[in-house]
């Protein structure tokens, strides 16, 4: 435990309580005043009143919609399940500089729907929870879903056979297992959807605004200190306050479970329910998912003579070009790639840690902790990056421009995916096994390898596949960490998109198909490992 | 454990370190040896490999460029890490943040060799030299030449021109809250109207029908009927954009067109000025020194424009011919002090969104 809470002590509370007191100490003084003066602001409460209601719709929305998609993917069996649930998870990791453009495209004015049926959905708080769906879809299918695989659907037979209703053996067996697994993805997708930053920005038009992004400009744009403070601190008790209820639901829910190889619950559909069922998942993926990413690989194909690969081709030749602005597609792939490894291997370390010292331990500190380790989901990546710059600027932690800063501040991100995603599955595992390998006379250490580790691996792989994927994707705080000239993926993105002409909007769009496919790819390959050892369960 | 995983897990970590020592090798070091001259900047900050090259052959120095965010962005985190800077040169603030930077005293005087070539209405710290002026470019009105055409209609050439009945529903602009050339257009009409009369035109200007989003990138890309990037699909022919942008459309296209598919409204630029400067606790100030007199040298000034996309402040450096052909010349653009921004920025951008946004 010692690991994790000096990692976050570091990293994460002294940069943010740096940044935050400097701007509610003005001159040596403490400006509490100040607190009042922008609590009693109509527009801030305004602002505040609009990021909760629209969190609470978005994940009520993700919920409904992402329920019977994690249901599909965890008991039924069809052909490109596995390529399927890859890409289900490629926007949530992909920045939203990038889907944001390519779901205006569907949504917006001269999209799709705009053609088909004269709908527009742009600027209208639709298109926000939509793209909030879009993004959110796989922390459902995949938190949910994950658990549901391994549930033994032989419990619930048994209540049917016992003489219960098929809803009221899924509402008593099901449920209550599932329960904090659902729990803990419905507070994901709110505490995403709460800070929601990009989304907002391009598909909400000038008039949403969240707290988030109120932070995000009082901060970087206007450097006005004391009411980013307030608003952080502001930010920090809603996101506590979540915790705290999340925390209190999945106490009184958790229970050990019987986890079994979800290849042996998996199984065709049968019947005409379940394979409507399977059928309509599978259109709302197609429409809501596939549809936005396919416009975009569309648009990284079509030059002004027809399609053809030359965005691609202009690409590979920048990597020659006589120009600092030029990155070539492999350097930045590269880039990405070493980033998300070291962020995800931290991430693993700090997250796993944690999550085997909450697993073993109970008290009022530990579950403080458990909290803590949220935490910087719930905070703006401007305030930990301006953290950062007037933190990590002494020996022997001068940072500020070293290439560390840049997967440090991802398996921040990171780390509350490992932690969330391990907890669940470590609790479940029945303890009288650990008492028993004891008594057998194994060491903590073997304990934990031959008992936990088998029985988490899936948990932990899954746990790894997330946090290098939104270390790949990540792009708020690696765009405000002043870094020597390696930009990621997402950065080069950003850059291209911010220059006119076509060329350099057909090579961000060639650039974000590579991510998007590099992505897919490395979600796939953990699909993979994930079914070859399935055996030992 | 069984063998597959057990030679997974030592795979990961292979490669896992592997990625760490690439990593390490391929990061600059340390900053702080008197060899490395480090500069700070913004993302649009862009030059010729074979330019920084030749001066890093000609000084000695390795110069290491460290960037973050958008030109607001960098300049407060100059501010934040005052005194103990990330580097020692700031390429990349304009006149619109420039005294702010100036207040917060962030740059230490130089005069950078070759001042003598930089016309004087760019100098603006012309007594001081806390600041070097590098560069500058105009946000203008841009139009859709192709929609003007097929409706007969001449586009417009002035802020005057833009509250007209004949332009109604077809401009995009930014938030002037989000965007930096949202900000400067907002900026250029209270330069034309004054500081009581901006209002009253913006009032008029949302009466006809002005359509305002959060960034340029969706300004440009999607909504603009001009921009390639946008195959034509956008609905808005009349766009807030650069003075450069229709040179940047005609850019890699052959053959070569023989005018820009977009023209720039001349009467409605705000010119933006982009200044260097010595940071202040610069760990190599000799370096530094050095590097300030190549940013403003003959050779580094040629780069800008077909880099950056801007026009080089010195007057004796040559501006390519993609620019002379198709980029407009900006005689009288529209400026406000720098002090008067600062002073009123906020004020301004608040009043401006509770006018035009609710």
């Amino acid at each position: 435990m010692a690991l994790p809470f000096a990692f976050f002590a570091l990293f994460f509370a002294y940069p943010v309580a740096s940044i935050v007191g400097r701007g509610l100490k003005d001159g040596g003084q403490w400006q509490l005043g100040r607190i009042g003066a922008v609590l009693t602001d109509p527009d801030v409460l305004h602002v505040l009143w609009f990021t909760f209601w629209q969190a609470a719709a978005s994940t009520g929305l993700t919920l409904l919609i992402a329920l019977p998609g994690a249901y599909v993917f965890a008991r039924f069996d069809f052909p490109g399940k596995q390529l399927l649930r890859a890409l289900v998870a490629v926007p949530f990791v992909l920045p939203t500089v990038v889907v944001g453009s390519a779901f205006l495209a569907l949504v917006g004015r001269g999209g799709l729907l705009d053609d088909l049926w004269g709908v527009r959905l742009d600027t209208s708080v639709w298109a926000i929870l939509l793209a909030h769906v879009f993004f959110n879809y796989a922390v459902v299918v995949r938190t949910v879903g994950g658990l549901w695989g391994q549930l033994d659907p032989r419990q619930e037979e048994a209540a049917r056979v016992l003489g219960a209703g098929r809803f009221a053996a899924w509402r008593r067996v099901t449920l209550p297992a599932l329960g904090p697994a659902v729990a803990a993805a419905a507070l994901m997708v709110f505490l995403f959807t709460f800070t929601s930053f990009g989304v907002v920005q391009i598909l909400g038009g000038p008039t949403f605004s969240t707290l988030e992004v109120e932070i995000y400009r009082q901060t970087a744009d206007f450097l006005d200190l004391p009411t980013a403070a307030v608003l952080t601190l502001i930010q920090f008790t809603a996101v506590l306050g979540l915790l705290a209820l999340h925390a209190w639901t999945v106490r009184r829910r958790e229970s050990a479970l019987k986890l079994v190889d979800p290849a042996q619950t998996a199984r065709r559909p049968h019947g005409r329910g379940q394979w409507a069922l399977l059928w309509t998942t599978l259109v709302v993926i197609v429409l809501l998912l596939v549809l936005p990413l396919a416009v975009l690989v569309e648009r990284s194909f079509a030059g002004t003579d027809g399609y053809g690969p030359v965005f691609y081709e202009t690409l590979q030749s920048a990597a020659t070009a006589d120009s600092t602005f030029a990155v070539a597609p492999l350097d930045a792939l590269w880039n990405s790639l070493a980033f998300g490894a070291v962020a995800t291997v931290i991430a693993l370390v700090v997250g796993g840690l944690a999550a085997a010292a909450l697993t073993r331990r109970g008290g009022r500190l530990v579950r403080g902790f458990d909290a803590l380790l949220m935490l910087p989901l719930g905070v703006s990546a401007v305030t930990v990056g301006f953290g950062f710059l007037i933190t990590l600027d002494r020996p022997p932690f001068d940072l500020r421009s070293s290439w560390w800063l840049v997967p440090l501040a991802q398996a921040l991100v990171g780390v509350p995916f490992v932690v969330r995603t391990m907890l669940p599955v470590l609790r479940a595992v029945d303890g009288r096994l650990r008492e028993a390998a004891a008594v057998l006379g194994a060491s903590p250490w073997r304990v934990w390898r031959e008992v936990d580790l088998p029985l988490v691996r899936r948990a932990l792989l899954v746990a790894a596949g997330f946090a290098f994927a939104v270390s790949l994707g990540e792009f708020g705080a690696t765009v405000f960490i002043a870094r020597p000239d390696h930009p990621t993926l997402p950065v080069a993105v950003a850059r291209l998109l911010g220059r006119a002409g076509e060329l350099n909007y057909g090579q961000a769009m060639a650039l974000s198909t590579i991510l998007m496919v590099v992505c897919a790819g490395a979600l796939l390959a953990l699909e993979r490992i994930r079914t070859d050892h399935s055996g030992e369960f | 454990m069984s063998t597959t995983s057990r030679i997974t897990v030592t795979a990961v970590a292979a490669a896992v370190g592997m990625t760490a020592l690439a990593a390490c090798g391929s990061s600059d070091g340390g900053s702080t040896d008197a060899k490395t001259v480090t500069l700070v900047s913004h993302d649009s900050f862009a030059v010729s490999k074979s330019v920084l090259a030749g001066f890093e052959k000609e000084s000695g120095y390795q110069v290491k460029v460290v960037q973050s965010g958008d030109a607001g962005k960098a300049v407060n985190q100059a501010i934040l890490s005052k005194g103990n800077p990330q580097g020692d040169v700031f390429f990349g603030i304009d006149n619109t943040l420039l005294s702010r930077g100036l207040k917060e005293d962030l740059f230490s005087p130089y005069k950078a060799q070759g001042l003598d070539n930089v016309p004087a209405e760019l100098q603006l710290d012309k007594d001081r030299h806390r600041v070097t002026p590098l560069d500058y470019g105009d946000t203008c009105v841009n139009y859709d030449r192709a929609y003007f055409a097929q409706h007969k209609i001449t586009p417009p050439e002035t802020f005057d021109d833009l509250i007209k009945p004949e332009y109604k529903n077809l401009l995009v602009t930014e938030n002037s809250a989000t965007s930096s050339p949202g900000l400067a257009f907002q900026l250029g009409t209270i330069a034309k109207y004054g500081e009581n009369g901006w209002q009253e035109y913006w009032k008029k200007l949302k009466a006809n029908g002005v359509e305002v989003v959060n960034g340029w990138e969706q300004a440009y890309n999607e909504r603009f009927s001009g921009s390639a990037a946008g195959k034509g699909k956008g609905d808005k022919p009349l766009v807030v954009s650069y003075a450069s942008s229709p040179p940047v459309e005609v850019l890699g296209k052959k053959p070569e067109p023989k005018e820009a598919p977009t023209g720039v409204a001349t009467g409605t630029c705000f010119r933006q000025i982009e200044f260097g400067g010595l940071l202040k606790g610069a760990k190599n100030e000799k370096g530094g020194k050095a590097l300030l007199d190549f940013l403003l040298s003959k050779k580094f000034q040629e780069d800008v424009p077909l880099q950056m996309f801007v026009n080089p402040a010195r007057t004796d450096a040559k501006v390519p011919a993609l620019f002379t052909k198709y980029g407009a010349t900006i005689d009288k653009p529209a400026t406000v002090a720098p002090e008067t921004i600062t002073k009123n920025r906020e004020q301004w951008i608040k009043q401006w969104s509770s006018l035009v946004l609710k």
